[in-house]
């Protein structure tokens, strides 16, 4: 593998060819928030949390940094003025959609008590983690998006879920929201199937 | 058909089609055009064809149904061949006069010329009309002339001969080198560099290399790819199978959208008489190089016109982009070397190749070589397909090409670019257009969709009517672009509504900002730029509607009201039969009085009240004075 030297946020990294961004600053302890990343699946970059800035002087742009492939002698900041004003809007417009587990922690910490997007709280933000795992490691695909645009949603495909998803339950604890994929799970998904409420 | 083996065989083939026709003959061409055939144009034709045999002229006419001429306003569209006499808006009782007397005698039937508004004059030859004269019909000037089912029309008129130089004479280096000293721009919307983006895929790693055509134009009100692939399928073609020489590539894939059902059938005409005349397939004519194509056709999604979206579309998964920081030349289908062009990109090839890289740079501006189709549309008097050297200035093309606006309003803004472009107001008019002045004033190329606007349009409404778009059209993958999207939407129409609040114009700017550095794809970073420019050139109609209630273009339905004025109303009775909504109370000789409470603010009243009379009006941003119910005596005009 070759090695790339790269500067974030002033320190010099050396990093391997095909790493992330992501992956070379958590290498030397640089934490970057994150929704939708999980170190398990491919890099999918929807949450745009992680949106670093890159380059120098006058010519500089942002980019995602799990999916971002690290650059010789690249200038990267995680937590520029852009950077922070950038990730507090996303946090600002998650928080219309949902107020709890990490998406409140982390609006917290960058300082937001209250969202000033109306919405209602679904706990889900879309990060796809769900229908990710689901479908590359389970290999199940029991879980998917449907629609598109702000009609976007997750649903369970009703030929498969049944058959697997009660003895798994492995995406419970990657939700963020903390309790979209078990609420849905609770009867009014497959009334005609008799499942359990509150699983 | 043998399969042509050979250039030889092709130039044999091309001089026997030549001797064949007798150019004399005169030529009937009616435009079968998506846009021609919703005036009926199929049944004009066939009009045509029966006539021209009752008369006894079938042996001394040809007809030829051919592709869209671009005139959309004025179709069925007419052109007769040799003297190219057109005969515009003809109908099928039209037709019996036009055969008897322009191919039986040779006269003029000056009903059907085109008449111009300004002298009064009619005009008989296609070339003299205004909309026509103006323009450089590079790209589309063939439409007229072909027959797209019929590949022998394309090749007669020189077809694919670019290919043969291309394969024969010049060899991929040269050809590369011509496409990049020409400086074509792709004309899907980023203008970037054709002979760049070929020179990274010819140069990439890993095999088999794709090259695709986007045909997913899906801005509202845009069709010239629509137009190009229907009428002169086999212009892009040729432009594919060199673009695939010079790459290296063996497979190719047409993407057009299912809606488009006659570019689907042209372009699958187009490509099975390619491959029956050996154009296509292995050895093309006899060259060694092999090179299929396949089409893939879309699922009406807007996002599938961004290039990764459109190779995970043909991958067979659904259409989201994906992140590019490694260009799809680079790694698109299967991760393979992809180079991805839109129509009218691939349609210019052939010409560059032909004419030379000198002939192609004469035309256009410093930097933005050639011309750009443009769909003129909206509140102009000629709607159509326009072709021009790119740095023509919008003056000229919806002034002197686009014959201005209808019904003497004034001109308010044109919206280039579609749903990612902005919009550029009156005072920029004399700008020229090309890919680098667009995007100066906010606003882009995009595929070339132009709406024009008048002063009844009201710029507030018209960013609503694009965000509004675009939720439905976002994949919805990205956070910015997705929630981004659905917040100022809330905010637009609260703002239309009545409800905006202080604060609103800054907060859209706030969330703009974040869409275009951060989301994930161009159709997010880009999305924005409609709420952008009207704010920057239009912000006072923002203001007025925010802190007056009032739209001053007297669109938006929850901030107007429709009044009669007493001493105006003749109590003629007309919109209180009119009304559908019976929110008009009145009778003989009594002033007639509009029920606030009970109007659906449809116009209707405004309409149909005589103009002698003038009596209905419409409010913004003032009360609606309180008019006594069923009593005023008329105030009698003299």
């Amino acid at each position: 593998m070759e090695k790339v030297r790269l500067e974030i946020d002033g320190k010099l990294v050396e990093a391997e060819e095909g790493m992330t961004l992501l992956q070379a600053a958590r290498k030397i302890g640089i934490d970057i928030p994150t929704i939708c990343y999980d170190e398990k699946m491919a890099p999918y970059g929807a949450c745009r949390l992680c949106m670093v800035e890159i380059g120098r002087n006058n010519k500089t742009r942002l980019v995602a940094s799990c999916v971002y492939p690290v650059e010789d002698k690249l200038v990267v900041k995680t937590e520029s003025e852009r950077v922070i004003k950038t990730r507090k809007m996303i946090l600002e417009l998650l928080l219309s959609r949902c107020q709890s587990g990490p998406i409140e922690t982390l609006a917290k910490k960058y300082g937001l008590e209250k969202s000033r997007f109306p919405g209602e709280d679904t706990g889900c933000v879309l990060c796809g983690l769900c229908v990710r795992y689901c479908g590359e490691i389970k290999k199940a695909n029991a879980i998917g998006f449907m629609g598109r645009g702000v009609e976007r949603g997750v649903a369970f495909l009703p030929e498969i879920a049944p058959k697997v998803c009660l003895s798994c339950r492995e995406c419970f604890t990657l939700c963020p929201g903390g309790k979209v994929v078990t609420e849905s799970l609770d009867g009014t998904w497959f009334p005609p199937l008799g499942w359990q409420k509150k699983v | 058909m043998a399969k042509l083996g050979s250039p030889v065989d092709l130039e044999k083939f091309r001089q026997q089609l030549v001797s064949q026709r007798d150019l004399n003959l005169p030529c009937v061409t009616i435009c079968s055009g998506t846009g021609c055939q919703a005036y009926r144009a199929a049944s004009v034709a066939d009009a045509f064809v029966r006539e021209i045999e009752n008369q006894g002229l079938k042996k001394k006419v040809n007809v030829r149904r051919t592709g869209c001429h671009g005139f959309c306003e004025r179709g069925p569209i007419v052109v007769i061949f040799p003297q190219e006499i057109c005969y515009l808006g003809v109908n099928n009782e039209d037709v019996p006069e036009i055969v008897s007397q322009t191919l039986g005698q040779n006269k003029l039937v000056e009903s059907s010329l085109y008449k111009d508004a300004k002298t009064d004059k009619s005009i008989a030859y296609e070339s003299e009309i205004p909309f026509y004269k103006n323009q450089s019909r590079i790209l589309l000037g063939n439409n007229r002339l072909i027959d797209p089912q019929n590949i022998d029309d394309y090749i007669a008129l020189g077809g694919y001969s670019a290919l043969v130089k291309a394969l024969f004479e010049l060899g991929a280096d040269k050809v590369l080198q011509m496409v990049k000293d020409a400086n074509l721009r792709g004309r899907g919307g980023g203008g970037f560099p054709t002979g760049i983006k070929w020179e990274t895929a010819r140069n990439a790693p890993g095999e088999p290399k794709f090259v695709i055509v986007n045909a997913d134009e899906g801005d509202p009100g845009a069709y010239m790819n629509r137009s190009l692939l229907e009428g002169n399928p086999h212009s892009v073609l040729e432009g594919l199978i060199i673009g695939a020489y010079v790459i290296g590539s063996n497979k190719g894939f047409v993407y057009v959208r299912q809606e488009y059902p006659l570019a689907v059938q042209n372009i699958t005409t187009a490509i099975e008489q390619a491959q029956e005349y050996g154009l296509l397939g292995e050895n093309i004519l006899g060259s060694g190089f092999n090179f299929d194509v396949k089409i893939h056709r879309g699922a009406g999604a807007f996002v599938s016109g961004e290039s990764s979206a459109l190779m995970t579309a043909i991958e067979g998964r659904v259409g989201e982009p994906r992140p590019k920081y490694i260009r799809t030349t680079v790694s698109g289908i299967e991760g393979k070397p992809s180079n991805l062009n839109n129509v009218e990109t691939w349609a210019n090839v052939p010409l560059i190749i032909s004419k030379g890289v000198d002939w192609f740079k004469s035309i256009g501006s410093r930097g933005n070589t050639g011309t750009k189709i443009f769909s003129l549309v909206g509140k102009v008097n000629n709607t159509g397909l326009v072709e021009v050297p790119l740095g023509t200035t919008l003056q000229e093309i919806i002034f002197n090409i686009g014959g201005g606006i209808p019904k003497g309003k004034r001109f308010k803004a044109v919206q280039t670019g579609g749903p990612s472009g902005g919009c550029i107001p009156e005072s920029l008019l004399d700008m020229p257009v090309d890919f680098d002045e667009l995007a100066k004033v906010g606003s882009m190329m995009g595929s070339g969709g132009m709406i024009v606007m008048d002063e009844d349009t009201c710029m507030v409404d018209i960013a609503r009517y694009f965000v509004n778009f675009l939720c439905g059209e976002s994949c919805g993958k990205c956070v910015p672009c997705r929630e981004g999207l659905r917040q100022m939407l809330i905010i637009l129409n609260n703002i239309c509504s009545g409800k905006g609040k202080e604060g609103d114009i800054e907060l859209l700017q706030e969330i703009s900002e974040v869409m275009q550095d951060a989301s994930l794809c161009a159709l997010g970073t880009t999305a924005a730029n409609p709420v952008l420019s009207t704010i920057k050139y239009f912000r006072d109609e923002y203001e007025a509607h925010i802190r007056e209630k009032r739209c001053p273009a007297g669109a938006c339905r929850d901030l107007v009201a429709y009044y009669i004025l007493p001493e105006k109303c003749q109590a003629c009775l007309i919109c209180l039969r009119n009304c559908p909504a019976g929110a008009i109370i009145g009778k003989k000789d009594t002033v007639h009085v509009i029920d606030q409470a009970k109007c659906t603010k449809c116009g209707t009243c405004i309409e149909v009240c005589p103009a002698r009379f003038g009596a209905v009006v419409k409010l913004s941003g003032q009360t609606v004075p309180v008019s006594a119910l069923g009593g005023t005596k008329v105030i009698r005009k003299r």
